[in-house]
């Protein structure tokens, strides 16, 4: 039931969990503990039983829609289908229940795993060195700058003052940048939606540390000038990091590593299929050149004739995790990959396919601002005089999750949609059928919507206005 | 669909793609589902998984209920994204709203965010709010006493650390440096040693710093709340609130200050409002504090958070409630008290015997590396090589006493 909390349904003294019994004698905490250290009022935790607890959050999670349950076209975010295998990959025992600080000898099945994941994403990077253990995106994108900057600092060159940044990169990119202490500066766009090389050229000097470029970028557009621009860069002895969130355009087709592509990020939980879970755990392993690969972070899986090791990088940036990462994530990612090998190919073709499918269906209805094919995700545009947020809300009624609206911000309006190739046609054309139906409705009746969810739209402005984040 | 397209075949589609790869990826062939998971099968026996534990230092081999996992997996939480469309996304909002309210009830503070990656980084995330909030530059205060891959993540993220006075298993705040940004107290700290959490607030805020307290949340059901002992923030490790070890994450960290520092806080925070109706539903708010709203002048570049393990830890509390919890810690204060005093019976010295402990004690040994790999000889895994000549123990509720007295028979023999 909406809105009512799980300690709202308890009574004192209930509890949903029996303990083992004490089998030594029962410590006083009062004996043990300094003067003022024990805690005077019990925390205002619920107090359920289990038949309750699990009621309650299985009714919460019916109030929610997942990949599960909907269609989810949401775009730079490669909702695709998450296989169970992957799951039942992380629940084995042998996995779940390792301590990351035990000895060398009594992980090497899970030191395997890491080394074999490393390997795999420089084959589909065509980066020969890779750290898995940053755990989002935002943090890849954050390693990597780190150790562009520490790359700098380790050649005694403090000239590097400045990250570039595209119109169209997410938000996470200049934020990143900010936070490593660069400063940002922005670069135009061509007419087909690309990085402006003549901007760039004139930009590009002798403080730029690096560009962060998304390739294909956030229009769906790929960036078809991606190694002149690497060429630029490494002119001036700067790097070309790619975000990559949009990976799944571009598997077997491109390796970033070829264009020129210093260092990038994987979004592990949107190219290889592990779940999003609510917005995490994600896991952002990143790739790189041998220029940039002894500052990874510290440790890295390496193999030698006596087995697997962890490995310190010899000019690391330092840990950016409490252990390893997301171990638990890329066990998943790497028991995909291995469940597709080189037809992760097969994977790309059909994620393009399918957003090129819609789009080409959108044509004429919604207002496309690039021409030319797009990648596996698309950027339309309602007809004028409608906005972006209503269609959204419209479809919700449909039974179909909203694109991505409003993202990139160089577009007015923009509804990104990544159908991903875990989709049939059917689905698609449904898809496509609520999309042209709403294009035919009224404002007014947009506004409304939607009608048939959880709840109608949310007062966003009160939540910040009269701030309640607990109970 | 080629057709609708305009195009002839599948590799039109990439036409625009330059510098094409025409190779086969240099991966192993596609597996079938079962044969995948045979391989994983075949690699988690290489694995010494199954023993009993004595491992800790940052994560701890806790019961998992079995309520947990089953809340978890369900596909309506695990397959959604990041809640932008809250009218059909209550079920995660509402699930980081009593996320909120367990973190707020445990460490005593109003405002408590949707979680960060671990405990490692909202260490760091305290540690670069205390310099916005006191706009200083970023250096804090830390000791021995500190997790040192804590401290590491934090000297990752660019701030100074001064070293702090650690005597006796505990640490001296009686000299903290003027123009630092914080102070961190961990307790129980890396050595398992209860620290005094107001000294260490009272010294913090003498030099106009920010204090921020680290703390297992199974501890703060027995200890008093960061919030009501002057702390200003409060982080820390959620993985002890059910979260399997796997090898060290996904985890969940935890964030919670007071309402005048929200701005400052990193990551997402969830709140009650209202749809047009007038019905009570949850939305991300404060969002102009964020990357995606704010790009290069955003508080912090974090952008996920950990939903999933957050979820886990908030059906764990539910479960447990203030009295499981309690128990949880007195279980393992006990067993671990008995195991020290076994120890000490036994002929082998605590390192820091004054020192008031919980769960996590340090024990003298001259050859650690011995005495584990006579452990594991005798189906346990030992606790950690501090490379100091001391082994580093952490018992749970799951240890039985006959694991106990196993473990003290075996560091015998070892002498």
């Amino acid at each position: 039931m909406l809105g009512s909390l799980i300690r709202d349904k308890g009574r004192e003294g209930r509890r949903g969990y029996t303990l083992p019994r004490f089998d030594v004698e029962r410590v006083d905490l009062g004996e043990i503990l300094p003067k003022g250290a024990l805690r005077e009022e019990k925390p205002g935790l619920p107090e359920v039983d289990e038949p309750t607890v699990v009621r309650h959050y299985t009714n919460l999670s019916r109030q929610n829609w997942g990949i599960d349950t909907n269609f989810y076209p949401l775009g730079s975010c490669t909702m695709k289908h998450n296989p169970r295998a992957n799951e039942a990959a992380a629940a084995v025992p042998g996995f779940a229940g390792l301590h990351p600080l035990q000895p060398e000898g009594q992980i090497q099945g899970a030191l395997k795993v890491m080394h074999e994941m490393q390997g795999f994403l420089s084959a589909v990077s065509g980066l020969p060195a890779v750290s898995l253990q940053p755990m989002a995106g935002a943090q890849g994108e954050l390693t990597s700058i780190l150790m562009v900057r520490k790359y700098f600092e380790d050649r005694g060159d403090t000239e590097r003052t400045t990250v570039l940044v595209p119109s169209t990169a997410h938000g996470t990119n200049p934020a990143t940048a900010t936070m490593v202490g660069f400063g940002t500066e922005e670069i135009g766009l061509d007419e087909d939606g690309c990085v402006d090389v003549e901007e760039l050229r004139g930009k590009v000097d002798g403080t730029t540390a690096a560009l962060m470029i998304t390739n294909p970028n956030t229009l769906g557009v790929y960036e078809k000038n991606i190694a002149e621009i690497a060429d630029i860069l490494h002119e001036a002895g700067a790097f070309l990091y790619m975000d990559g969130a949009n990976v799944n355009a571009i598997m077997g087709r491109m390796r970033p590593g070829d264009a020129g592509v210093d260092v990038m990020h994987f979004n592990l939980h949107k190219t290889f299929s592990t779940p999003h879970g609510g917005g995490g755990p994600g896991s952002g392993a990143i790739a790189c050149s041998g220029a940039l690969a002894p500052f990874r972070p510290d440790p890295v899986a390496e193999k030698d004739a006596d087995g697997y090791h962890l490995a310190r990088p010899e000019k690391t940036i330092g840990r950016v995790a409490g252990f390893h990462g997301n171990f638990g994530v890329f066990l998943k990612a790497w028991n995909y990959i291995k469940m597709h090998g080189p037809e992760l190919k097969n994977v790309t073709d059909m994620a393009v396919l399918n957003a090129n499918y819609v789009r080409a269906h959108l044509r004429g209805t919604y207002r496309i601002p690039y021409e030319g094919l797009c990648k596996h995700e698309c950027i339309v545009q309602p007809p004028k005089g409608k906005k972006a947020l209503d269609v959204a809300k419209g479809l919700i009624d449909h039974g179909f999750h909203p694109p991505t609206v409003y993202f990139p911000l160089v577009v007015k309006e923009a509804m990104l949609i990544e159908p991903t190739e875990t989709e049939s046609k059917e689905t698609l054309d449904d898809f496509v059928g609520a999309m042209l139906e709403l294009a035919e409705r009224s404002t007014e009746e947009l506004e409304e919507a939607p009608v048939n969810a959880p709840t109608r739209r949310l007062d966003e402005a009160r939540a910040a206005r009269k701030l309640k984040a607990r109970w | 669909m080629l057709e609708a397209i305009g195009i002839g075949t599948v590799d039109d589609l990439f036409a625009d793609v330059s510098p094409k790869f025409e190779g086969e990826l240099d991966l192993p062939p596609a597996l079938s589902e079962y044969e995948a998971l045979a391989d994983v099968e075949g690699l988690a026996r290489e694995n010494v998984a199954g023993l009993p534990i004595f491992l800790g230092a940052g994560a701890y081999d806790r019961i998992t209920p079995a309520s947990v996992g089953a809340i978890t997996s369900r596909g309506e939480f695990l397959t959604s994204y990041t809640p932008y469309q809250p009218e059909i996304s209550q079920g995660v909002l509402q699930a980081i709203f009593e996320f909120q309210s367990v973190i707020s009830e445990l460490t005593g503070f109003e405002i408590s965010n949707a979680s960060v990656y671990d405990g490692a980084n909202a260490v760091a995330e305290a540690a670069l709010m205390t310099a916005r909030q006191t706009k200083r530059d970023p250096q804090v205060a830390v000791s021995k006493g500190l997790n040192p891959r804590y401290r590491e993540v934090i000297e990752t993220y660019g701030v100074e650390t001064v070293e702090l006075p650690f005597v006796g298993g505990t640490t001296n705040f009686s000299d903290v440096p003027e123009g630092v940004s914080g102070v961190f107290v961990q307790s129980p700290n890396y050595f398992g040693g209860v620290e005094d959490v107001r000294a260490a607030s009272e010294a913090a805020h003498a030099v106009g710093a920010l204090a921020v307290a680290v703390c297992d949340p199974i501890s703060l059901a027995v200890l008093e709340a960061p919030g009501k002992l002057g702390a200003d923030v409060a982080v820390g490790e959620a993985q002890p609130l059910g979260m399997p070890l796997l090898f060290g994450g996904p985890y969940a960290g935890y964030m919670a200050t007071r309402p005048e520092f929200v701005r400052q806080l990193p990551g997402r925070i969830c709140g009650e409002t209202v749809d047009k109706e007038g019905k009570l539903a949850y939305v991300l708010t404060l969002r102009a504090r964020e990357q995606d709203i704010r790009r290069a002048r955003a508080n912090s570049n974090i952008c996920t958070n950990q939903a999933l393990t957050a979820l886990a830890a908030t059906v764990y509390a539910a479960l447990m409630g203030p009295e499981g919890l309690r128990e949880v810690a007195e279980l393992s204060i006990s067993k671990a008290h008995y195991l020290a005093g076994r120890l000490e019976e036994a002929g082998f010295s605590l390192r820091y015997g004054e020192a008031p402990f919980l769960w996590e004690f340090a024990v003298e040994l001259p050859d650690v590396g011995r005495a584990n790999e006579a452990l594991l000889e005798n189906d346990m895994i030992g606790g950690l090589d501090l490379g100091d000549g001391a082994m580093l123990i952490a018992v749970t509720e799951k240890r039985t006493r006959e694991e106990l007295d196993g473990f003290v028979e075996v560091l015998k023999n070892v002498g």
